[in-house]
């Protein structure tokens, strides 16, 4: 069982799925492509936790489960598959958040450009390709699995969308895009510096990390590749695209979108920017942390600004973006574990949010903050739930994103004591934007428009009660993730050669001076 | 052997023929220009083949011609149809693929 | 470990392992939490007997907490800490929090003003709440209170009291927005969470720091270490705790949102915003008396904030003719007192815990009270539509009086004791700040006075169509209760026992000398003098006048300072609200129009580029002709210069 390729099989499964439901013959209606996106997803879903499960995090391994094969011989290209603790636990985000998503936009394929057919199986194909981008231990191999989640989403958004979703559609392309050819000129730089190596030209990245690429090559390559995941993120200030897409996408594709593909980013930074070039990625690190507290500070900001919910809550994901970055580059256990905490509390409570408020729109048939007012009243559930995923955003304790983002404030302000007090006031700002869009449109005298509408019905709880349970189990009890997701922290500061600070007091030194 | 001569004539004839395209309008006129072309880089080219004394410049000749010929039966059906549906052979009427 | 303690001139938290009835401690969290999460996720099929599971839970609570008492209490002074390991919260690096309790004397104590105080308030919504659609919802966010107040009081980590921090912020916020469908509560709920949210930047802040300095943030290895850290580190967490103290305790400068949180149902006024949660700046200070004793700048800027608020709140108080607000300036003031004994360290210490206890019986009594006036008056709050409700409600009166009597500090009221303690060891302190203290006690017993007056004396200046009654007995039963505590709570004190008690906790008090060589007694003559005084005066004012319907709008500058709260909220939305609404404005403008401008920019400049280069695509073979010419002779020239240039 030791040599059963899990993580191939999690990558073709829903595209074979996405495939399979493209071949069904128009006649056959839209519920069974429905079951058969649900169906797929699950059983995804399922073999993914039973590979969790066989995770060993004890083991001494960088990679686990991995693949390996020859692909492009030339360039050193491979199909090369495996995950750290980051990778699994973004793996099993994707796969617990397509289910959800489906099930969330049962409805929401029906009035698009085309089929609700194709719209689950984008979503499918989505899911697959997300999943090789996580897993993929090959940068060739990852490059193109991140340029081909374009695809999907780029339908997804132009084929599925509000008013103006070509346009989104067409500006999310050409950021992305221009992302990802930043990135590509580094990848070929890549290639061109292993070639001059002794073990020839590689895309591997356990190969990748053992070179030395010299203080000005590696700096250059570090900024190809911290450009394309900064747009990806998104962080300030080329955010822009994002709070557009969102206006204009389904909830379901934002929720992919932002709680999953956006994490792209900031996994790629982790496992290319500080894996592969540890010394760039130390001599970045001031002017990054500026940026992302910016990030934090500036998109609480905006989402504070915003009348429109989608775009509201896409700007508390530039927030929470900059939290992750900055975790990340602080470049200690805290802010690590917590960086790579919050990708996966992030993506629960804002996949939360959008589907919630996808709900709430989809009553009313407006997104405008303004349009609504006492909601509370007639759909008490709605209300709710729609509480529980906004105080998880603003990382009340006792929800999981509340260790993230504490670990981040902790490691943070052990770096600087700042830049630790400039993003700490994120946790205001998260109070003021979520009350104040909950006041605005929960509480208060209910309003005609919203009078006669309908509170959430089983199918919209069942899409929701596995993400709100999650998001309350681990925000008591997040072992299972730390404890994959520490080893490979451990490992990460071990590639930077940076080590904890050590407390101002040490207690080990009290207790010999107190015997002497 | 001298081959200036030659090579002389061929560039008048494709100055010629060059100017003949840019000039005229008529469709028929501009085609036999292009020929004029053709014709004056086929001198050259077997000019050269007899100066440096083997066949390379005489094949390419032929390529030349076979090409020119090809080009000629397009070239007329095409002059015909657009004849044809508009009752004019002038090239600047046929400018409705722009911008 | 005992060695180590010699050391030390702070106490330091062992960590003795529960054995026999501590292990129940856990249960103490785990049945209002149970009893929230019945009552919250079992939507309407609960609401028959949501109430009863409610408070049956709090009581539960109680009953353990008792049992947990008497235990503590039959153990050896030294023993009396017991740690509960319930498991592992997360771990980075060497950085590891746990969920543990701690149960020590003042965790004890708190647990007991917590279950006994809020199961009284349980049986009192019953009746309170009886005709209101969402009972059973309004229960279920008490339990969720009492469970997070009690996460707060008997964590062992600082984390796990932030848990339990905002938990009871969040309890709150649900709570004074419990009748939500009125926009000005809604608004109020958002600004206590929001306002608390900045004090939180101190408690985030101060545990990194408590982290950074000490590697770790439990109660047990910060006490034992605290007296090796530097002086800077040590004030530096000290002040950052003293800003979440301000938010969650209402003190100067995050005052503002405790006199809006009024707008909630009147027993979770009595419950949260007066005996329980908005005392928990206080448990923080006193808690971490092992940080603040060490350092002498971080306590005077606790002494400074508690008499700045002891004042402010008196003075608010003063003015209000809203009885439930007129109690919660009341209440700030009596915060600021217990701020300010804490801040005079080890000596105050025990005199803050034990005026948080009579000020929790004497406080939730009086809110309640005024709960039952509301009751028979239809829910108006104005005062200056009561009058002379003595008769209409006896028991009421008999039970408001006392609290009345007790926060006056006439003794042998339960105020008396706490009070003038707190007023004697403030002058042992420094003299101006005793001054401070001693002034507002004469105010407290003003504004006491004027709303006693305003209340049940007088004539009848009720509203058409209002009869008053007394309410039932489920809520009048509560009163008197807490009346009876607010009369005997000064028992505690009996041979100095509170002070004993809390020792190991606090630490050692010196003795201190009052100034001039005053006697204790002489001390406590000249403060009731002055509540004589004060009292004398609203006698004057209030008593002898008629009250009239409406506030009298020609009155002085003082009052109408006093009626604006200070000006609190004034300050706040100019220098705060309304630049950051501007600053959100222009920020959405620079981010449409500079930020995404750029971007929209470079696609617009591509647009309109390749609209002027198309033109070159006319359509006329000559001219692509020409183009090919001009091309191919530009690559022959180029060719020739790079041959024979």
């Amino acid at each position: 069982m030791n040599d059963f390729p899990w993580l191939s099989v999690m990558l073709f499964l829903p595209i074979v799925g996405a495939l399979v439901l493209v071949a069904l013959p128009a006649r056959v209606g839209s519920a069974l492509p429905k079951q058969l996106a649900l169906g797929t997803s699950l059983v995804t879903l399922v073999v993914g936790i039973v590979m969790a499960i066989r995770y060993d995090s004890d083991s001494s391994a960088q990679f686990q489960f991995t693949e390996q094969a020859e692909w492009i011989k030339s360039f050193g290209a491979h199909y090369a598959l495996g995950v750290d603790g980051v990778g699994l636990t973004l793996v099993i985000l994707t796969a617990i958040l397509a289910p959800v998503v489906i099930l969330a936009s049962w409805n929401d394929g029906d009035n698009g450009r085309w089929s609700a057919k194709a719209f689950f199986a984008w979503m499918l194909a989505l899911e697959g390709l997300a999943i090789g981008v996580f897993a993929a231990t090959d940068v060739f191999l990852f490059y193109v699995f991140f340029e081909a989640t374009l695809i999907p989403v780029y339908f997804l958004i132009g084929g599925y969308g509000g008013a103006n979703r070509a346009r989104a559609a067409v500006k999310f392309l050409l950021y992305s895009l221009a992302g990802g050819l930043i990135m590509l000129a580094s990848v070929i730089g890549l290639y061109v510096e292993s070639a001059k190596s002794d073990g020839g030209a590689t895309y591997l990245v356990t190969e990748l990390a053992k070179l030395d690429f010299g203080t000005d090559v590696g700096r250059w390559l570090f900024l190809g590749f911290f450009v394309a995941f900064a747009i990806k993120a998104p962080m300030f200030p080329v955010h822009t695209w994002l709070p557009d897409t969102t206006e204009n996408a389904t909830p379901g594709t934002s929720v992919l979108l932002v709680s999953v593909l956006d994490k792209i980013g900031t996994f790629g930074m982790l496992r290319f920017c500080l894996e592969l070039f540890p010394e760039a990625s130390r001599w970045a690190t001031p002017a990054i942390v500026v940026f992302a507290v910016i990030s934090i500070i500036y998109g609480a900001f905006m989402a504070i600004g915003s009348d429109n919910i989608p775009r509201l809550i896409a700007y508390t994901s530039v927030s929470h973006f900059g939290f992750i970055v900055l975790g990340i580059f602080v470049m200690n256990s805290q802010g690590l574990s917590g960086a790579n905490l919050y990708m996966f509390n992030h993506g629960l409570s804002t996949a939360a949010l959008f589907l919630v408020t996808g709900f709430l729109i989809s009553r009313r048939g407006s997104a405008l903050v303004s349009d609504y007012g006492g909601v509370e009243k007639v759909a008490p559930v709605l209300a709710g739930i729609f509480l529980v995923a906004g105080l998880s955003s603003l990382s009340l304790p006792g929800l999981s994103p509340f260790i993230s983002e504490f670990l981040v404030i902790v490691g943070t302000f052990s770096y600087s004591h700042v830049a630790g007090a400039f993003a700490v006031t994120g946790i205001v700002l998260a109070a003021i934007y979520i009350l104040f869009l909950y006041q605005r449109t929960m509480t208060g005298p209910t309003r005609d428009e919203v009078k006669d509408m309908k509170d959430l019905g089983t199918r919209e709880i069942a899409a929701l009660a596995p993400v709100l349970l999650l998001i309350v189990i681990l925000g008591f009890f997040p072992k299972p993730l730390l404890s994959v997701i520490n080893p490979a922290v451990d490992h990460t500061m071990e590639r930077v050669q940076k080590h904890d600070p050590a407390p101002d007091v040490d207690p080990s030194s009290l207790q010999e001076g107190a015997h002497e | 052997m001298d081959t200036t001569p030659f090579i002389v004539l061929s560039a008048i004839l494709f100055t010629i023929g060059g100017i003949g395209v840019l000039t005229r309008r008529n469709a028929i006129v501009v085609f036999m220009c292009v020929e004029l072309m053709l014709n004056a880089s086929n001198l050259a080219l077997i000019t050269f083949s007899r100066a440096n004394g083997n066949l390379e410049g005489q094949i390419a000749a032929f390529f030349v011609m076979v090409v020119a010929a090809a080009e000629v039966v397009v070239g007329l059906a095409i002059i015909m149809t657009i004849f044809r549906t508009r009752r004019s052979a002038s090239v600047d009427d046929a400018s409705l693929l722009k911008y | 470990m005992v060695n180590l303690e010699a050391l030390h001139d702070v106490p330091v938290v062992g960590s003795v392992p529960t054995d026999g009835a501590f292990s129940l401690l856990w249960l103490v969290i785990a049945l209002p939490a149970l009893g929230a999460a019945i009552l919250l996720l079992g939507g309407r099929r609960t609401d028959k007997w949501g109430h009863l599971l409610g408070t049956a839970m709090a009581v539960g609570s109680f009953v353990i907490s008792l049992i947990l008492f008497f235990t503590l209490l039959g153990k050896d002074a030294d023993d009396r800490q017991v740690t509960q390991h319930l498991w592992n919260w997360f771990t980075a690096g060497s950085y590891s929090v746990n969920f543990d309790l701690l149960y020590d004397q003042l965790s004890a104590v708190f647990l007991l003003l917590i279950t006994g105080v809020g199961s009284l308030i349980h049986v009192y919504s019953i009746g309170y709440m009886e005709h209101d659609e969402r009972r059973r919802r309004f229960f279920g966010y008490l339990n969720l209170f009492v469970a997070s107040m009690l996460v707060l009081v008997l964590a062992a980590d600082y984390v796990g009291v932030f848990l339990g921090w905002e938990g009871v912020g969040l309890a709150s916020y649900l709570l004074i927005g419990f009748w939500q469908q009125k926009p000005s509560a809604a608004a109020a709920a958002k600004k206590a969470f929001v306002i608390n949210r900045v004090g939180d930047i101190g408690l985030s802040l101060g545990t990194a720091l408590i982290f950074i300095t000490f590697g770790s943030t439990s109660f047990a290895v910060v006490s034992a270490a605290s007296s090796h850290a530097s002086d800077g580190a040590l004030t530096g967490i000290g002040l950052l705790l003293l800003l979440a103290a301000c938010g969650k305790s209402a003190q100067f400068p995050l005052q503002t949102w405790l006199l809006d949180a009024m707008e909630g149902p009147t027993p979770v006024s009595a419950l949260i915003h007066a005996a329980t949660m908005v005392t928990a700046g206080v448990y923080l200070i006193v808690r971490s008396n092992f940080i603040f004793s060490l350092t002498e700048d971080a306590r005077t800027a606790v002494i400074v904030i508690g008499t700045i608020t002891l004042l402010m709140g008196a003075i608010i108080g003063c003015a209000k003719d809203d009885i439930k607000k007129a109690l919660a300036g009341s209440t700030m003031s009596q915060i600021g007192y217990m701020v300010l004994a804490a801040g005079l360290g080890p000596a105050g210490y025990a005199f803050a815990i034990f005026h948080l206890l009579t000020h929790g019986f004497f406080k939730a009594n009086m809110f309640l009270g005024a709960g039952s006036v509301m009751h028979g008056m239809n829910d108006d709050v104005n005062m200056r539509h009561y009058g002379a409700l003595q008769k209409a409600m006896p028991i009421t009166f008999a039970t408001f009086a006392t609290g009345y009597l007790a926060i006056l500090g006439i003794p042998p009221f339960a105020g008396f004791w706490s009070k003038d303690k707190i007023i004697e060891t403030a002058f042992a302190d420094n003299t101006l700040v005793g001054l401070c203290a001693l002034i507002g006690a004469g105010v407290t017993a003003f504004y006491m006075t004027r709303l006693m007056l305003m209340t049940f004396v007088g004539t009848k200046r009720w509203e058409k169509d209002v009869h008053p009654h007394e309410s039932p007995k489920v809520m009048t039963y509560p009163l008197i209760a807490l009346a009876a505590l607010s009369a005997l709570g000064g028992l505690l004190t009996l041979g100095g026992w509170i002070g004993d008690w809390l020792e190991p906790v606090t630490g050692h008090a010196e003795h201190h000398e009052l100034p001039f060589g005053m006697a204790p007694i002489v001390m406590s003559l000249i403060i009731l003098l002055v509540v004589a005084a004060g009292v004398a005066v609203a006698w004057q004012l209030v008593g002898q006048r008629e009250v009239p319907r409406e506030a009298p709008e020609k009155v002085s500058i003082f009052t109408r300072a006093a009626r604006a709260d200070l000006y609190g909220d004034a300050f706040n939305d100019e220098v705060i609200i309304k630049p950051g609404a501007a600053g959100i404005r222009g920020l959405t403008v620079f981010d449409r129009v500079v930020v995404d401008g750029a971007a929209e920019g470079t696609a617009t400049a591509f647009a309109s580029m390749s609209a002027r280069f198309r033109l070159l695509q006319n359509g006329f073979v000559r001219s692509y002709a020409l183009a090919l010419l001009a091309g191919a002779a530009l690559v022959i020239f180029a060719l020739l210069a790079v041959n024979f240039g």
